[in-house]
């Protein structure tokens, strides 16, 4: 009698934990789809890339294009924006990370590194500050090249009061990184791919 | 739950009932027969009140959606054609847009009451916590819905209030994709919170149901901040308190109308009758009023994670608070010292409130920075240190005692005060 109460209850037991354990790994397999439906969807990634033709685009002039639902400044820099962008040393730098998509991770902020080499004078990245998500206003700010009272480059973010040189990286303000320059190359002399 | 009742079924169906479903002795006990302290002032309407603005947001919401299209190329159209073409449908929507602010007067004026009278105490703590956790939701549930009009400033409020998300180390970045749906504020995110934003208030509703258990376990506190002792102390809470719940949510039903009919958009922003432009921010991107304290914390501190931490912090450490006051004198009104300090911290509030608005600049950060120290001080401090050095003035032997004192004329001896 004792012995088939063993064999019942140590059933039982088994039963309890053999349930439990498929229970619970059943829910955690459920819960992730539910979770991963509010990823990017198929159609979203499908919208990766934008083609650019920089041809038309003055110098002294910035475009945006809307790439993945987020502005992207292309801006054709005079040579002044350049070299202030060049001559600012890297102790000066609050965020001294590159942050180019094109390049190994790390890689150091100087100007060159935010651009491609040979084509200085186009700087291509995300219109958005690194704070909070706003769009940055171009030829603003306490980074620009000031020639009379005109300002040339420097972004200015309006929302929070970020101030971004005119190599796109973070100098004042509550931002933490330089603006994004995303992945893009060059398809010919003056078009380039984003994405 | 029905310890307050003798009801006793009197007709054939009632006591068919009763066999079945005892709902009429829960009525008759909870919500008839309650015995509530007989000396709540009108302080303590205003949970009836926020009842009430719920009701009216679920009412109106659930009108407002069988006219809105969740999509972004329609929904800012859909909100126009509410308010131009459906029948009402602009009466409805301001009913909507200014209930929620009406919902937060009553929710601010509900929280300071029960700081002020020492409400969260022991043994309604979680009574307090579940209050906190309510307007948590509540606050979420606003955000979204201030997103379905999908005017400029719904979308660059929706962009700022999920990237503060992606001040989180590591996995920050990809948190926020996960509630965009995408690589920004889009299409995806609008769904998400129209779907979000129908269902919190249902969540709301069922924390509200926990609320008042939490409250009739322990029942009501009251002025005078001392426990009930004996039927005394007590009125049943109708014909007493029905009636004069009822009196004061007439009287905010008619402060809610002169919103509604006579400055619909004051508390709203004109740019957000602008379409959403994911390509232009606006100059200035302010949060609706009732959660520009919080801004202000936010904007206070020079850095990102930072700023986020400040700002969850201080409506986190809410939930605290039964254990940061050390006092064991619920009401502020037997507490000298307490008192100015519950005042400051009112005006440390809506200071903060007028800072949020303000472009972060100049002297407005450096008075957000001082305001905000004092706000934690507020909790981290002041309140731990007032329960050990305040002497509590003496407290009124009961309820009854107190409310007859005043009663009596001022020639008489007054025991308390």
């Amino acid at each position: 009698m004792s012995t088939a109460e063993h064999a019942d209850s140590s059933r039982r037991d088994f039963l309890y934990i053999a349930t439990g354990a498929v229970g619970a790994v059943g829910a955690a397999l459920t819960v992730w789809p539910f979770i991963n439906q509010m990823n990017p969807d198929a159609s979203v990634l499908a919208l990766a890339s934008v083609e650019v033709d920089l041809a038309p685009i003055a110098e002294g002039q910035q475009i945006t294009i809307k790439w993945r639902g987020n502005p992207v400044f292309v801006r054709h820099r005079l040579p002044a924006e350049i070299e202030a962008a060049r001559a600012v040393p890297m102790t000066d730098l609050k965020d001294p990370v590159a942050r180019n998509a094109n390049l190994p991770e790390g890689d150091e902020a100087t100007d060159v590194n935010r651009v491609v080499g040979g084509k200085e004078q186009f700087l291509i990245m995300m219109g958005v500050c690194t704070h909070l998500g706003c769009v940055p206003l171009a030829n603003e700010g306490d980074y620009a090249v000031v020639e009379g009272n005109e300002k040339h480059g420097g972004w200015f973010c309006p929302c929070h009061g970020s101030h971004y040189d005119t190599a796109g990286r973070i100098r004042k303000g509550p931002a933490p990184q330089n603006l994004a320059v995303p992945q893009y190359a060059y398809l010919s002399d003056s078009k380039i791919r984003i994405g | 739950m029905s310890g307050h009742s003798n009801y006793q079924p009197t007709t054939a169906f009632g006591k068919w009932m009763h066999e079945r479903l005892p709902i009429m002795e829960l009525v008759k006990g909870q919500a008839l027969d309650f015995p509530t302290p007989r000396n709540l002032n009108y302080w303590y309407t205003f949970g009836g009140i926020l009842a009430v603005m719920l009701v009216v947001q679920i009412v109106t919401g659930v009108v407002l959606v069988m006219h809105y299209t969740p999509h972004v190329d329609y929904a800012f159209a859909s909100v126009e054609h509410i308010m131009r073409d459906v029948n009402s449908g602009w009466m409805i929507r301001y009913m909507h847009a200014n209930g929620a602010s009406m919902f937060f007067i009553a929710v601010y004026i509900h929280i300071f009451r029960g700081m002020y009278y020492g409400s969260y105490k022991a043994p309604r703590e979680v009574l307090w916590m579940i209050g906190v956790l309510i307007y948590l939701v509540m606050m979420a549930t606003a955000f979204m819905g201030y997103v379905l009009p999908w005017g400029q400033m719904s979308f660059w409020g929706a962009k700022v209030i999920t990237n503060l998300f992606s001040a989180i180390p590591f996995v920050g970045d990809s948190i926020t994709t996960l509630l965009w749906g995408g690589y920004s504020v889009d299409n995806p995110t609008l769904n998400r919170f129209f779907s979000l934003h129908y269902l919190l208030p249902f969540v709301l509703a069922a924390l509200v149901v926990l609320h008042i258990w939490a409250l009739h376990v322990p029942g009501n506190n009251n002025p005078t901040g001392v426990s009930v002792k004996s039927s005394q102390d007590t009125l049943p809470f109708h014909p007493y308190y029905t009636m004069k719940d009822a009196f004061a949510i007439v009287v905010f039903l008619m402060f809610y109308a002169a919103w509604v009919f006579f400055a619909p958009n004051y508390l709203g922003h004109a740019i957000n009758y602008q379409e959403a432009n994911p390509l232009v921010t606006p100059a200035h991107i302010v949060p609706e009023w009732y959660y520009l304290p919080f801004y202000a914390i936010l904007r206070a501190i020079p850095d990102k994670l930072g700023g986020v931490i400040a700002m969850f912090g201080s409506i986190l450490i809410l939930f605290a608070l039964p254990w940061l006051d050390t006092s064991k004198v619920r009401s502020g009104n037997y507490r000298p010292l307490f008192k100015g300090f519950f005042w400051i911290f009112a005006i440390v509030c809506v200071a903060l409130g007028y800072l949020g608005s303000k472009p972060a600049e100049g002297l407005y950060v450096v008075f957000s920075r001082i305001l905000t120290v004092y706000y934690f001080a507020h909790f981290l401090v002041i309140l731990p240190l007032l329960g050990l050095l305040e002497t509590p003035k003496p407290l009124p032997s009961s309820i009854s005692d107190d409310v007859l004192a005043r009663k009596r004329p001022a020639t008489a001896a007054v025991p308390a005060e």
